[in-house]
């Protein structure tokens, strides 16, 4: 058990902040203040760090119950607004992904696809109050006799709403180039030919799990802003891989951990929660998510006050080695390049840009900030950290992220 | 000043020479910037025009008469500010730096109009559909 000088409590914490003293401050501004104070001054003085990151992810949805009809339905097919969700579980409940698109998208057959509507689209316009066209299908039970159901319906009339997020937050991402010699369009968005161009993907400084590398404080039960609402770390994401190769300072120089996050749909907002079409790739969800890291000792304060000077991303070759799966890495580059704007890739200059909004992620971060320091918002204290070891050896795919 | 406008053909003008007329009669300067002309069709041009002691009025009311609309290209680009979250998935495939993010610390991207050429790229790969260019 390491002794540190500054020891606070979750419990002690969170009576500051139910008291309106608690001191908190966005992972950008506990950069200037360590740097400024030294570790242990700045965790006595600072309680909280905020983060936020704002970026689609992939791998979203909701858990939606709409509610029985008369007579009752075992719904087995459902379309919300022509978006198939699945419908193997009880009888009114279904699972929106945000990835699925209508189902009269030409997809890639008119390439690159456009894919201008789909689950995140939906989950956009319920959350933005909008009332969405409900199809259900059933085979017909003596218990629910009723073989079709077609209504309107808003996320206020459905019984439950819960977003359910298996693998959000990713924990450093790839800065995707294309080596090949045509523009190729990936989730990582459209990439020109010969390496003209760099896409990263994550909030550097300000993002969640670069602020607490090593899971010290996040965990099954962590207390996090949601799209707009509050939500919850409910368990290891899916791909969550902590054992990937890791700097001096802890953070992984790859996508490493990740986070399964769940929250009350009707509460959230379409600012936070919003419909993405990624042209060639499919929809998605962008999801803003933040957050807060309790500074129970100097080692918090430390990892916290992490720059983007520290933080690496390896560049990609999307060309040719991410669909081969090579797993060959051109090379590392900081967050502090990559957001200056410009990376050299083969003794090129080429612009570099993030799919993650910067403007948004710093709003949630001070979002959150305001929320913890007005003491709306209570700090949870994890019932298991997320594990730092992997469970067993990775699968054989340890360059293949998404 | 080169002002940058959309003309719009009527498909009976495909096979006119209307270009050379503007350069050739009314004396103007003409950067095609894009064209699309298809037969049957209608056409369209987004060019920049500079008077250079040519005759503006004459001109435009050439086009006026042949049928050739007329529209500033401003008009026709339009950014959907409560869209835009700033990803800046625009800015590397923008052609003309119209779209381009000024203040690295920021990261917000500014549109800037009269750099603009309605290639229409950043319609296709703005993933949140914040960008719209009204022709046809």
């Amino acid at each position: 058990m390491a002794h540190f000088q500054v020891n606070k409590t979750y419990q002690e914490i969170n009576e500051k902040i139910k008291k309106g003293q608690a001191v908190v401050v966005t992972a950008e501004e506990i950069i200037g203040i360590v740097r400024k104070k030294g570790e242990v001054a700045a965790a006595r003085e600072v309680d909280v760090v905020t983060t936020g990151t704002f970026s689609p992810m992939c791998s979203s949805g909701a858990f939606i119950n709409f509610g029985h009809s008369q007579p009752p339905i075992k719904a087995a097919r459902v379309w919300l607004n022509n978006v198939p969700a699945y419908a193997g579980l009880a009888a009114v409940d279904v699972y929106l992904g945000v990835t699925e698109p209508t189902t009269d998208d030409p997809l890639n057959k008119v390439y690159p696809g456009e894919f201008k509507y789909g689950g995140g689209h939906v989950i956009q316009d319920l959350v933005a109050g909008k009332a969405v066209h409900l199809v259900a299908e059933a085979y017909g039970t003596d218990c629910y006799p009723n073989k079709r159901l077609e209504r309107q319906i808003t996320l206020a009339e459905t019984v439950n709403a819960i977003l359910c997020n298996p693998r959000n937050a990713y924990q450093n991402y790839n800065c995707a180039v294309n080596l090949s010699n045509r523009t190729i369009y990936t989730y990582m968005g459209p990439l020109r030919p010969r390496g003209a161009n760099a896409n990263f993907c994550t909030s550097g400084q300000l993002s969640p799990l670069f602020n607490d590398p090593c899971y010290r404080t996040l965990g099954i039960g962590t207390r996090i802003f949601l799209g707009g609402g509050v939500g919850y770390a409910v368990f290891p994401g899916t791909q969550h891989h902590p054992g990937k190769p890791r700097g001096d300072n802890g953070v992984p120089l790859g996508p490493a951990g990740t986070l399964m996050v769940l929250g009350d749909l009707k509460q959230m907002s379409a600012r936070y929660l919003i419909g993405a079409s990624l042209l060639g790739y499919g929809c998605s969800l962008t999801v803003g998510l933040g957050v807060p890291i309790p500074l129970l000792n100097e080692e918090m304060a430390h990892f916290c006050a992490v720059s983007d000077e520290e933080i690496f991303a390896p560049v990609v070759d999307y060309g040719y080695d991410y669909p081969a799966g090579t797993g060959r890495v051109l090379g590392q580059v900081s967050y502090a390049q990559l957001k200056a704007g410009t990376i050299m890739l083969d003794g090129k200059e080429i612009p570099a840009v993030p799919l993650s909004s910067f403007v948004r992620a710093r709003e949630i971060a001070d979002l959150l900030k305001g929320w913890i320091t007005a003491g709306r918002f209570l700090l949870g204290e994890p019932v298991e950290l997320l594990p730092l070891a992997e469970p067993r050896p990775p699968v054989d795919d340890p360059h293949r992220d998404s | 000043m080169p002002k940058k406008l959309v003309l719009h053909f009527p498909p009976h003008l495909i096979d006119q020479p209307i270009t050379y007329r503007l350069i050739k009669d009314f004396g103007l300067v003409v950067n095609i910037l894009r064209a699309r002309i298809t037969p049957r069709e209608w056409g369209r041009m987004v060019v920049e025009l500079t008077e250079d002691g040519g005759r503006w009025q004459d001109a435009m009311d050439f086009l006026a008469e042949a049928g050739v609309g007329v529209e500033p290209l401003a008009r026709e680009v339009l950014r959907h500010e409560e869209r835009c979250i700033h990803c800046t998935a625009c800015v590397a495939p923008c052609p003309t730096k119209a779209l381009d993010v000024p203040d690295r610390y920021l990261m917000e991207v500014a549109f800037d109009q009269d750099r603009c050429i309605a290639c229409e790229i950043c319609q296709k790969v703005c993933p949140y559909q914040a960008m719209e260019i009204l022709f046809d």
